[in-house]
């Protein structure tokens, strides 16, 4: 099958690529581009494991094809953290709260998270669940999860960060 | 997956002629149906044709009384959308309960629609608000356009535009979502213009949505939860699957209609 030529941008980065339009865009991220990443949990469009941010809009990489990325602004994992190479606030909130135990959901968790916290600042645990039902994990139990996104929400904004009580 | 050719026209008018052109063409909408689909090789198309860059597909639009939707805009989109909240919320709440963050940024109106899964929700806004489907040849009123599971009224590549919903006086949908999927196990639209009432239900027919007659009828009486006390809908018909059996089904309809006619605004 013939391949086409796209052109895309991935964490603020130039990409050309030849791809055949079967290819899943996540198959083409581990791949192609070797953004190893985001991970293919199920492969159904269930787990979320393989979300990245695609133009604004968290995405289930598993979900479209590379070819439909022509043009667009992707971001991974790999982009997340601060300029400096140190930890963005997500990163840093899932080490500190420990919201992850294998981390094979965690890129996913944080791709979501980071879109969560700019469409809502200040998210309530309640709308933090909602906000990431797309995401599943398999070992935390969501609990720390939850606070770690409050941890990061709250070093964004500059608020204390208050531990609800057990 | 099977390899396919890809298309991806810029005017409705080169999507169609694209679609007719080719052997066993499909039209992607948002793909959060089609592509799983096609991974499990249950659908193998020649040809893809990518309706995302046609521009007569997109926005939300009131024109009076009438809130249109282009086919290809996304739930999220609706469930966000200030003009749909102010009209009809209970759509707006629909929307917002689709599937996943995720799967809202993503899948389409016009998708679900002319998909017309058994569980999806948007076909029970179609149908109790009385919706119009929007072709790009022809106009299809809601009652005449869901034909069963997965099969609508629809010709081989004829494309939804957008569809039209009438903003009625009152409306709400309430759904019993499956906890892993968030498809509906039974999902009951209500709605309410001048002495018309209208209830379609969605996830329990065995033919897909469907109006519940003889609810609308005791509603129609008068437009209050009481008004469904003792009028049951028959389990012949439901879907008994691994998720709900028919009878608990026929239960939930009931328990869902009377919610939702309780939070009707």
């Amino acid at each position: 099958m013939a391949k086409s030529h796209i052109t895309l941008t991935i964490n603020g980065n130039e990409v050309e690529a030849l791809v055949e339009p079967r290819t899943l865009l996540i198959h083409f991220l581990r791949e192609q581009q070797n953004l190893t990443g985001a991970h293919i949990g199920c492969d159904t469009g269930h787990c979320g494991a393989c979300t990245v941010e695609i133009d604004g809009l968290s995405v289930k990489s598993c979900m479209t094809f590379a070819i439909q990325a022509q043009g667009a602004n992707i971001t991974t994992i790999e982009g997340v953290a601060n300029a400096d190479g140190t930890l963005s606030a997500l990163q840093e909130g899932f080490r500190m709260m420990h919201g992850l135990q294998c981390g094979y959901c965690t890129p996913g968790m944080i791709l979501r998270a980071h879109r969560l916290l700019q469409e809502n600042a200040n998210p309530t645990e309640e709308e933090i669940r909602f906000g990431i039902a797309g995401n599943l994990c398999r070992c935390t139990g969501y609990v720390n999860i939850v606070k770690a996104i409050q941890y990061a929400a709250a070093k964004i904004n500059g608020t204390p960060f208050l531990e609800a009580a057990e | 997956m099977f390899a396919f050719t890809y298309h991806r026209p810029h005017s409705l008018r080169s999507a169609s002629a694209m679609i007719h052109k080719v052997e066993e063409g499909k039209l992607l909408a948002g793909g959060q149906t089609l592509l799983p689909t096609m991974k499990q090789r249950l659908a193998a198309p020649s040809d893809i044709v990518d309706l995302m860059q046609v521009p007569e597909l997109k926005g939300i639009t009131v024109k009076g009384s009438t809130v249109i939707i282009g086919a290809m805009t996304t739930h999220d989109e609706v469930a966000t959308s200030a003009a749909v909240g102010e009209a009809i919320p209970a759509l707006a709440k629909l929307a917002g309960g689709i599937g996943d963050p995720q799967v809202r940024h993503k899948g389409t109106i016009g998708g679900s629609v002319a998909n017309n899964d058994p569980a999806a929700d948007y076909p029970a806004a179609c149908l109790a608000l009385n919706a119009t489907i929007i072709t790009n040849k022809r106009k299809i009123g809601a009652d005449a356009f869901f034909k069963g599971m997965f099969e609508t009224a629809l010709e081989p590549g004829e494309i939804i535009k957008a569809i039209a919903f009438p903003v009625p006086s009152k409306a709400n949908y309430q759904k019993f979502p499956n906890p892993a999927s968030r498809y509906a196990v039974v999902g009951v639209f209500v709605a309410k213009k001048g002495k018309d009432v209208r209830v379609a239900v969605t996830g329990a027919g065995q033919n897909g949505v469907f109006r519940a007659r003889t609810m609308e009828a005791a509603l129609a009486v008068k437009f209050n939860a009481k008004s469904l006390q003792g009028v049951s809908i028959p389990a012949d018909g439901l879907n008994t699957d691994i998720h709900a059996g028919a009878d608990y089904r026929a239960h939930l309809i009931g328990v869902m209609a009377k919610r939702a006619v309780a939070a009707a605004v």
